[in-house]
This record gives structure tokens, C-alpha cells and sequence, in this order.
């Protein structure tokens, strides 16, 4: 079980390191500048691999770019909502009060079913991959912020806290120095997990075209060949939707691989046969 | 010379069930080198007594009274002075040395972390300090051990390493919160041996409840019972003369003595009972004992006691 978790985490760490090369050496990996128009609806072929869509780009072209739009917004989305979730639990598990104030306005934000939300937000603003991202900043801090503060509540009244103080450690030393790098495991995990709901989020929102229409995310390319007619009567949707469709699930699979062995690395009570206990 | 004074000193929460009244009035004081032992039950506010000269007890908490370490009233100094004096002047060595080291740290960075905090040494002076302690404190090869986890550690060693923690920055005064607790014999004789070595240069309150450790390493013995001093003199007077019955109910609980152990419980810190609060338990309580609470009072020069038959 601990082999196979080591494989699948191998695997995943694999696919995401193929997408994160693509993404950013896209410009020497995409065979054709994605604005350049060909002669539209060609099947596959050797000049392009996989076919070119209704305007004339190269799909492959396309679908390479778009790993970078999609990778971005992931990647910006989840650094941010950990920062911020993670030094607002940080501050929220350690002082009560403050703690109290934080907590409620998390409950709040979280009571507010998340995607619908973002949908009726997205088809009001502008779409641009920065509102996008702004959009899901909205709710990607609470779930760290609520998860880090419920840790620190514990971990505030490890005795080795109470060490740190009796050497005449200032709160904030305490929650830098002992506090943090106890709850960074939880960070990693929570990062995996909003990378996730991000990628599906805006590959759902583009699909509904809410997405940005400038910035070809893979969600973009599903949707524009969504709306194409002829997918529905011939082979073309095994060239133009299938693709990035396939794109946006190895993702989702490589990040929840990583998430998957990176669970068992960090919570050893899944390494001992006997169930573990701490010592 | 007097390095502690405590007087008038009260600790109280205030709870649902009513105020726990965890050190009730009482009055210490240690002096310089001397090691004073702090000895009672589980539960009779020896820690509390602690933690409330550290000033580390929740807000909540009420004090009274005076703590004058070194001509300063402790209890009145701001919360940044009194980091200050917590580590570099008096620093305490918690129990449950397992639990007490982050396990996700180096032990050399939770040494250095003391020395980094008060003396602002670089990181590698602050290293190379961490790894004298740890010679210090007999802990073999110490070079390679300070770039250790906590879960390398044996217990007793762990203990060293929280001993090396307190003495980091030279303190005056170190309280020591059952400092032999949870080890076994050989390890237990190799640590005292230790803090008697720590006790030379400076003063120490030891609180405990093994009577061994306290006849081996304290100058004088307080004995504590539900929150104040109930005997207090050198430690060969409370061996030899021990005045109060509750002292002579510690010492015959011994094994060497027979263990016999003092009848009932303990009384709630919330719920004391009127006049002595150890007449329930005591064989020789009279109609006096159950009405009047009795003052401490000195039978020979430094020997306190408070009971009304001494």
C-alpha cells in the first residue's frame, strides 16, 4: 500500500512536470502561433498534428498555450488563497478574539454555495483571466483558513509552546518559528486541493463562456469546439474536444496523485500497520 | 542575599463551579544559590505557583500580592520586560520532556533559539553555543547531535536537552517542574546528578513530589498543601524533626518508611474546608483545628509551621 502510494505519487509528480514544462516553454513547443489562420476544419496531418478548428488555428498550437492560461490561473489563485488563508488560521488560531471575528466571516463566505456564485459573479464582469482569478480569490482563502486555525488550536497548547515562552519568545516568534513550520504539511495539502477546484472552476466557467475570450485557456478551446456544430455529426470532436478535455483530467489526476502519497508522507498514523500512535 | 522574595502571593481562576483558589497567600523566598524544594500532592498548586512567577498563566487568572526578584516587583513590569527577564533570568524546565521539544525542529535550534533571543548571536555562534550546552549536559558526540530531531532522542536525554535549554543563557534563578519525572532509576540518579551540578551557580526551585530528589538536592524544604505553605524549613529539619502531620503522613508514605499513606483525598480547590484544611485527613485534629484556619508560625529560627499542636 505504502509502494503504491509512493508509484501513484511518482506518476502524478510525472504528468504535472510534463504540463508545467509545456506551459512554460510553450513557444518553442507549440508547432504554429495559435492566431495564426489556416485553412479551417483540417483533419490531422503531419503540419498539424491536430487538425485546425472552424477559424483556421492550429488545435495543438492552441491547446499548448492554453496550458499556460490554466496552469497560471491555478498556480496564482492557490499561492495567494494559501498566504492568505494560512497567516489569517495562523492568526485566528492563536488569539482568540481576532480568532472569533475571522472564523465568522469565514462561515459566511463559506455558506455561500461557491460555484453557482462565481457563475452569476462571472457573467456580469468583464471576462478577463485576472477577474477570473480575483473571483476565486473570493473563496479560496476560507477552507486553509478555517483548516490552519482548528491545527494551531492544538498545536497553541503543545508544551513545547510553553517552552518557547518560558525562553521568553514574543507571540509572534512563537507562531513563526514553532507554529508554522508545524502546519505547513496542511498548507501543501490545502494547495493541492484548491490547484484542483481552480482548474475544474475555470475550465466549467469557460465552457459556460464566462471564461476569457483573449486568454485561450483549455477550457476556452472545449468551448469553442463545444459550440461548433459539425463536432456533433463528424470525427472532429476526437481532435478538438478530446484534447484538452483529456489535458484538464491528467492535471486533476497528477495533482491528486501528488496529494494522494503527500497525505501519507505527512500524517505517519497511515505508515504503521497497527493503526500508529504518537509517541 | 535574597534573590526571590514572594509575598502575599494569591492565584486564582475564575471558573463556572466558583474560583479555584490554586496558591493561597503565600510567602517564600530563595536566595542566591540556595535551591529551595516546592513539595506537595498532585494538584496542590505547585505548578501554578510556578507558572505564576513566569507570569505565563492564561489572562483569566487573578494575582495578588508581590514577586521581588532582584528589587523589581515582577507582577507589575510590562509583558516585554518580562520576556526579557523569562530565559536570560529566571528560566523554568517544564515536565513532560517528550512533549516539550517541537518535533519538527533541530534540537541545536531550540537550544539556539534562547541565545538567539536574548544575546542576538549569529546563527553559527548561536550553533556553536547550542553544541557547548549539549557537552554540557553530558549529551555524547554533541556536534552531531545538535543537528538532531527531538524523536532521535532518548527521554532522559530529551530532559538534557531541556535542561541545556534553560541554562542556555546563564539564569539566575531555574524552576525545575518535576524534573525527574518519567524516568527511570539509572537515568533519574544521572540527572540529579546533573541539576546538582546546576544548583552550584545558582538558585533553583525544584518542585516536585519525590522526596528523594528533594533531600538530595534542596537546601530547604516548603511543603505545600491545597495551595499554601503548610511547613517550611531546611531539609534536614524536615527529615529529622518534621513538625506538621501532613509532613510526617509525606514522609511515612515513603517505601522506606512503610508505606502509609494519608487517609482521604485531597481537598477541591473551589470547596476548602473551614478552620485547617488538612483536619479532615489529620489524626490529631481537636475542635480548634475544625474552626480556626492556623497561622504559620516559626517554632525555631527558620523552622514554620502551621499548625495549632506543634
Amino acid at each position: 500500500m505504502i509502494e503504491g502510494r509512493k508509484i501513484l505519487g511518482s506518476i502524478g509528480l510525472g504528468i504535472l512536470t510534463i504540463f508545467v514544462i509545456v506551459a512554460v516553454f510553450a513557444p518553442y513547443i507549440a508547432p504554429h502561433d495559435p492566431h495564426q489562420m489556416y485553412r479551417p476544419m483540417e483533419h490531422p496531418s503531419s503540419s498539424h498534428l491536430l487538425g485546425t478548428n472552424d477559424i483556421g488555428n492550429d488545435i495543438l498550437s492552441e491547446i499548448v498555450y492554453g496550458t499556460r492560461v490554466s496552469l497560471f490561473i491555478a498556480f496564482v489563485v492557490s499561492v495567494i488563497s494559501m498566504l492568505v488563508g494560512t497567516s489569517l488560521g495562523l492568526v485566528a488560531g492563536y488569539f482568540d478574539k481576532v480568532g472569533f471575528l475571522i472564523m465568522r466571516v469565514v462561515d459566511v463566505v463559506l455558506t455561500i454555495p461557491r460555484l453557482p456564485l462565481i457563475i452569476v459573479i462571472a457573467s456580469f464582469i468583464r471576462p478577463s483571466i485576472w477577474n477570473l482569478i480575483a473571483l476565486f480569490l473570493i473563496f479560496g482563502w476560507t477552507m486553509p483558513a478555517r483548516i490552519i486555525r482548528s491545527e494551531v488550536l492544538t498545536l497553541r497548547r503543545r508544551y513545547y509552546i510553553d517552552a518557547t515562552k518560558m525562553i521568553g519568545g514574543s507571540d509572534f516568534y512563537i507562531l513563526w518559528r514553532h507554529i508554522l513550520p508545524n502546519v505547513i504539511p496542511l498548507v501543501v495539502v490545502q494547495f493541492i486541493m484548491e490547484a484542483i477546484h481552480v482548474i475544474l472552476a475555470e475550465s466549467g466557467l469557460c465552457f459556460l463562456g464566462l471564461g476569457d475570450p483573449v486568454a485561450m485557456s483549455w477550457g476556452m478551446v472545449f468551448h469553442y469546439a463545444f459550440e461548433c456544430p459539425i463536432i456533433y455529426v463528424s470525427d472532429v470532436w476526437m481532435w478538438w474536444m478530446l484534447p484538452p478535455g483529456l489535458c484538464i483530467v491528467f492535471t486533476v489526476l497528477g495533482l491528486t496523485f501528488v496529494g494522494y502519497a503527500l497525505e501519507e508522507t505527512f500524517n505517519p498514523k497511515l505508515k504503521n500497520p497497527f493503526g500508529g500512535m504518537e509517541r | 542575599m535574597t534573590l526571590l522574595r514572594i509575598s502575599d502571593l494569591k492565584t486564582q481562576f475564575p471558573t463556572p463551579d466558583g474560583i479555584v483558589r490554586a496558591v493561597d497567600t503565600i510567602d517564600l523566598s530563595i536566595g542566591e544559590r540556595e535551591t529551595l524544594g516546592l513539595i506537595g500532592e498532585t494538584g496542590c498548586g505547585k505548578t501554578v505557583l510556578g507558572l505564576t512567577l513566569m507570569r505565563l498563566l492564561q489572562s483569566s487568572t487573578k494575582t495578588e500580592g508581590t514577586i521581588i526578584y532582584k528589587g523589581t516587583n515582577l507582577l507589575k513590569i510590562s509583558e516585554a520586560e518580562m520576556r526579557r527577564i523569562r530565559g536570560e533570568e529566571i528560566a523554568m524546565i517544564l515536565q513532560n520532556p517528550t512533549t516539550s521539544l517541537n518535533p519538527v525542529m533541530r534540537v541545536g535550534g531550540q537550544i539556539a533559539e534562547a541565545i538567539r533571543l536574548h544575546q542576538g548571536l549569529s546563527k553559527r555562534d548561536a550553533k556553536e553555543k547550542a553544541i557547548e550546552m549539549l557537552d554540557a549536559v553530558r549529551i555524547p558526540s554533541p556536534s552531531i547531535r545538535v543537528n538532531e530531531y527531538p524523536h532521535e532522542f532518548s527521554g532522559g536525554m530529551k530532559q538534557r536537552v531541556m535542561i541545556a535549554m534553560g541554562l542556555a543563557c546563564n539564569p539566575s534563578l531555574i524552576i525545575a517542574d518535576e524534573p525527574t519525572k518519567g524516568l527511570d532509576v539509572t537515568i533519574k540518579s544521572q540527572i540529579m546528578k546533573l541539576l546538582k551540578e546546576v544548583t552550584e551557580e545558582r538558585a533553583m526551585l525544584i518542585i516536585t513530589h519525590d522526596l528523594g530528589v528533594a533531600r538530595e538536592l534542596c537546601d530547604r524544604i516548603a511543603l505545600m498543601y491545597a495551595g499554601e505553605l503548610v511547613e517550611y524549613a531546611t531539609t534536614g529539619e524536615i527529615f529529622e524533626d518534621p513538625l506538621h502531620p501532613y509532613t510526617r503522613g509525606f514522609l511515612g508514605s515513603l517505601p522506606s518508611n512503610g508505606l502509609v499513606p494519608i487517609p482521604g483525598m485531597s481537598p477541591s480547590l473551589i470547596n476548602l474546608p473551614d478552620g485547617c484544611r488538612f483536619h479532615p485527613r489529620c489524626g490529631h485534629a481537636t475542635e480548634l483545628c475544625r474552626r480556626k484556619h492556623p497561622d504559620m508560625i516559626e517554632i525555631e529560627d527558620g523552622h514554620f509551621v502551621r499548625c495549632f499542636h506543634a
